[in-house]
């Protein structure tokens, strides 16, 4: 059985123009959407005016693999709020479908990998809705990349430090005049003025004689200063995706690290080099950004095998000498090694090393009341106090903690 | 978007008038379109009614530019609708020989649409002229009172799930003289209950007393009872005039309940706002039984389309392209659920189970299984069975009396449940069970259901609106409780309270543990647009 296929399990999901062909079959249109973004985020600024939460929210996609990093897509999203059943939580935690054929019961039908996206899942550490594509929604992710935060303590190290160097390039784009032609960026700008106009349809072919080719659409490369940049830093990212995870503190965490690697990738661009690391009772080294991201599984916690891995991998790759080193981590705040004996003493050992630790302790609802395991043992070794320069930890509930207090939190983390 | 031409709609009218000499009944008349991909930015957003009101939401769906359907998990789309004429939509350029197969399958669905008892609301109105009215309503207040419009529209869809569409459903059955006066229910609901805390025993007396009263007397009987209740409870005219100065709910609708008794509504100049809240409510009345009524509408329509396909002499030639589609259609999946197949299955077995008699209650008594089993009595009653079906069940009826042991054994059904593979890092399907109790269960949970939200009379007055969440074992999608809220405080005036169930997750201290879950009740309060969330 082909379990790539998709796997109807809603009733609802299949309309008669889904199954029977020679129904009309709605398709995608991108018209409407050139002209009436604005428009809706306009009116969308207002409702705080009034006093009502925003409702739209812009979704900032990253690409998936192979593409650049800096390549984003922008999607306005809503939901309309109902009090509706939550299907996710359940004292019967199995996911129940129907099927039909031979076969005794217990006997297995097919499996399909762990740490694939779910599907309809479109939170964070459950896959995205669009398959190749790693997003999330924030109203003001803007407001993020411009706030230009600085990277703590960052020092010249090895012979990388060109920060400021400058070549000049044929890098900016320019409408109407300049040195070379930019064939693509031309034709983009030219079919994006003839979809205004209404001479590009989906449905048709298109028909480049009917094209209007204005100069302004014209785009030209121009001679420009650079900076020369060079890889200064790395910058590794610990998420905790074990089981206890689930729901908020894992929202929480990958929106903070969303926010964090957009950051650095605006704002250093290819000065930072990130890594991305998943842990639960082990830790994992993966490849990409979108893995990190919409990763999940369910086992139980250790939290030490990640400190151990980071510090084996910069030993491993000599990255002190050339390398500023940083390290975020999130976690709930759960640890089975409660006296964190292990987790202590690599975190020692990193801090031999590395520019700054930044820990954002995503409290679950029913940690609320007490310290949880990475807190306590964390106070009790006075590293925090002691090697304060070094070493922060932000602690907020996962439940609560809104856009504005994850942004919050990444201030305290780089302070 | 335009019509068919004359020679597809001679092939529509051909079908109709075969679908009919089948026993089928529907309007005379039906409109049919070709419709581009241009309607469809007008039509999409609007649940394939043309003239539904504007709506910013709609815009923001239509730049993101999802399938259609999934705009509205609620109101599923058809691409028939229910109206009078009925209109359903079409690709330009199909084939003869496919058209008929659609036709017949439009037709039964049309004919579902206009027999099924749980329509029986939407038989008397145009839909499509009712909303064309309503969008010109809402066009003209917007040019009054701008964007407040749009807010009256989104806080009204924030309750739209919560309207007493079986109240609706049950008021239109009741004979009028069934129905009790507010006095009599009063007298003995709440005052003899309640109130004096009157023995059972008692009651049932009193009830006697009153029917007698009714028989012997008609109209008259209640006015002689309460002449006897004045002697015996001096107080009971007191009691009941206050009850009546009480806001109450008469049905389990939340928006109808706010509509008549918000003291904000109420307000000369917010009075507009009922009559955009009447048009959400109205609305989401109108789409309530699609979303009750998928699987036995498909599998009816996949009934008929293939029933009466392949007796028409016009697809000579097409009988294995047809194979083909039909199958895509309504075959069950391995893993996977498919309303299609399942409800023609259903539909064929109750078929089946009536042409042998096997609905009779004489059969139900046999417990003999070699009788059981070879039980044939050739009724000829399958086909009236399918209609008695068709005019008065809905899917929950369906699944729940016909999914039997015998039904899941015939069609091999199973439930997949799904479970980690450790070792091998992956997700497992499995089938965990053949029982039909199992599947039926299952099923039923899939199946959509609007939570249960009533609203507390004790502990609502002016200034305060209780709702009770009644718990079913799941909880409500907590990202949603303060926005829903805060558009319910808008419309009720002051503030809301929300008593509701919530799961939580006990941490397992070790490697070996299974995550335990423990329910907790909360009371969510909204005022002043601040949510305060409390245990109780």
């Amino acid at each position: 059985m082909d379990f790539k296929k998709k796997i109807i399990t809603d009733l609802y999901e299949i309309n008669d123009s889904d199954v029977l062909p020679g129904y009309y079959k709605p398709k995608k249109t991108y018209i409407t959407g050139l002209q009436t973004l604005d428009e809706l985020l306009e009116k969308d600024k207002k409702r705080e005016e009034d006093g009502f939460p925003r409702r739209i929210r812009l979704g900032r996609i990253v690409k998936r693999k192979g593409a650049k990093d800096n390549q984003v897509i922008i999607v306005p999203t809503t939901t309309e709020p109902k009090f509706e059943h939550d299907d996710s939580i359940s004292q019967e935690q199995e996911d129940q479908t129907g099927g039909s054929g031979e076969g005794e019961e217990g006997e297995i039908l097919g499996e399909r990998p762990l740490e694939q996206e779910s599907g309809s899942g479109a939170g964070p550490g459950q896959g995205d809705e669009s398959e190749h594509e790693v997003g999330t929604n924030a109203f003001d992710l803007g407001k993020v990349l411009t706030e230009k935060f600085n990277l703590p303590n960052l020092k010249d190290k090895g012979k990388k430090r060109s920060l400021t160097k400058f070549t000049y390039d044929l890098t900016d784009r320019h409408r109407g005049f300049g040195q070379v032609i930019d064939k693509k960026g031309t034709l983009e700008q030219v079919i994006k003025t003839n979809i205004i106009l209404g001479n590009v349809r989906e449905e048709d072919e298109i028909d480049t004689e009917e094209l209007i080719i204005t100069p302004q659409d014209q785009v030209y490369r121009i001679l420009s200063k650079e900076k020369d940049y060079e890889n200064q830093a790395v910058v590794f990212f610990l998420r905790d995706y074990s089981g206890s995870m689930q729901g908020k503190p894992t929202e929480v965490i990958c929106t903070q690290h969303l926010f964090i690697y957009s950051w650095l990738m605006y704002q250093y661009q290819n000065n930072v080099i990130p890594r991305f690391i998943l842990h639960d009772s082990k830790a994992k080294e993966v490849p990409d950004f979108y893995t990190y991201y919409s990763s999940q599984v369910a086992g139980g916690t250790n939290i030490y095998p990640a400190y151990e891995l980071v510090n084996q991998i910069v030993e491993m790759e000599h990255l002190t000498a050339d390398y500023n080193i940083y390290v975020f981590h999130g976690t709930d705040g759960d640890d089975w090694d409660e006296d964190g004996r292990q987790m202590i003493s690599e975190t020692s050992k990193m801090l031999s090393y590395v520019n700054r630790i930044g820990i954002t302790v995503a409290k679950n609802s029913w940690g609320l009341g007490g310290l949880s395991a990475v807190e306590k043992y964390l106070q009790r070794s006075n590293l925090l106090k002691e090697r304060s320069d070094l070493i922060k930890m932000d602690v907020m509930p996962a439940e609560t903690s809104d856009e504005k207090r994850i942004i919050e939190g990444i201030k305290i983390l780089i302070s | 978007m335009y019509l068919i031409d004359q020679h597809t709609k001679g092939i529509m009218e051909e079908c109709k008038s075969r679908a009919r000499d089948a026993g089928l009944k529907f309007d005379k008349e039906s409109l049919e379109y070709i419709v581009t991909n241009r309607d469809l930015i007008e039509l999409s957003p609007r649940l394939m009614i043309p003239t539904l009101y504007d709506y910013w939401v709609n815009d923001v769906e239509v730049l993101k530019g999802k399938g259609i359907y999934k705009l509205y998990p609620n109101n599923p789309y058809e691409t028939v609708i229910n109206s009078r004429p009925a209109i359903s939509y079409y690709n330009d350029n199909n084939p003869d020989w496919l058209n008929i197969m659609i036709f017949y399958h439009v037709i039964a669905h049309i004919d579902f649409f206009q027999n099924n008892i749980f329509f029986k609301h939407t038989w008397n109105d145009d839909f499509v002229g009712q909303a064309l009215a309503d969008k010109r309503l809402i066009d003209s207040l917007r040019s009054e009172y701008g964007r407040w419009v749009d807010y009256v529209i989104e806080f009204s869809r924030c309750i739209d799930n919560l309207v007493g569409y079986y109240d609706l459903l049950s008021e239109s059955k009741l004979q009028f003289n069934m129905q009790t006066s507010e006095k009599v229910e009063f007298y003995f609901g709440e005052f003899l209950q309640e109130i004096n805390k009157v023995p059972e025993m008692l009651i049932f007396k009193d009830i006697e007393r009153y029917n007698d009263l009714i028989l012997e007397q008609g109209s008259l009987g209640e006015t002689s009872f309460f002449a006897e209740v004045k002697l015996k409870y001096p107080e009971f005219q007191a009691k009941f005039e206050k009850y009546l100065e009480k806001p109450k709910p008469k049905n389990n609708d939340l928006m109808e309940f706010i509509i008549e008794n918000s003291s904000f509504l109420r307000k000369e100049s917010n009075r507009w706002m009922i009559s955009v809240i009447n048009i959400i409510r109205n609305t989401a009345l109108y789409f309530s039984p699609q979303s009750r009524t998928k699987i036995i509408n498909e599998g009816w329509a996949s009934y008929w389309h293939d029933e009466l396909f392949r007796k028409d002499d016009r697809i000579k030639g097409h009988e294995v392209d047809y194979a083909i589609i039909n199958a895509g259609v309504t075959s069950l999946s391995r893993v996977g659920l498919n309303p299609y197949a399942i409800g023609l299955r259903l539909i064929q077995y109750v078929e089946d189970l009536a042409e042998k008699g096997k609905l009779d209650f004489n059969f139900q008594k046999i417990n003999q299984y070699e009788i059981i089993e070879n039980y044939n009595k050739n009724t000829h009653k399958g086909k009236e069975a399918i209609f008695e079906l068709r005019s008065n069940f809905s899917d929950f009826m369906l699944l729940n009396t016909f999914i039997t042991q015998e039904f899941v054994n015939l069609h091999d059904l199973f439930v997949v449940g799904q479970r980690i593979n450790e070792e091998h890092g992956t997700i497992e399907y499995y089938i965990k069970s053949r029982k039909s109790q199992d599947y039926k269960s299952m099923l039923l949970d899939k199946l959509q259901h609007p939570p249960k939200i009533f609203i507390d009379n004790k502990r609502t007055n002016e200034k305060n609106l209780y709702l009770v969440h009644q718990f079913e074992g799941k909880q409500l999608i907590k990202d949603y409780i303060s926005d829903t809220m805060i558009g319910i405080e808008f419309l009720w005036g002051d503030q809301v309270q929300l008593e509701t169930t919530e799961i939580y997750q006990i941490p397992p201290r070790s490697e070996d543990e299974e995550p335990k879950y423990e329910n907790r009740r909360v009371l969510y309060t909204m005022k002043n647009k601040k949510i305060k969330k409390e245990f109780i």
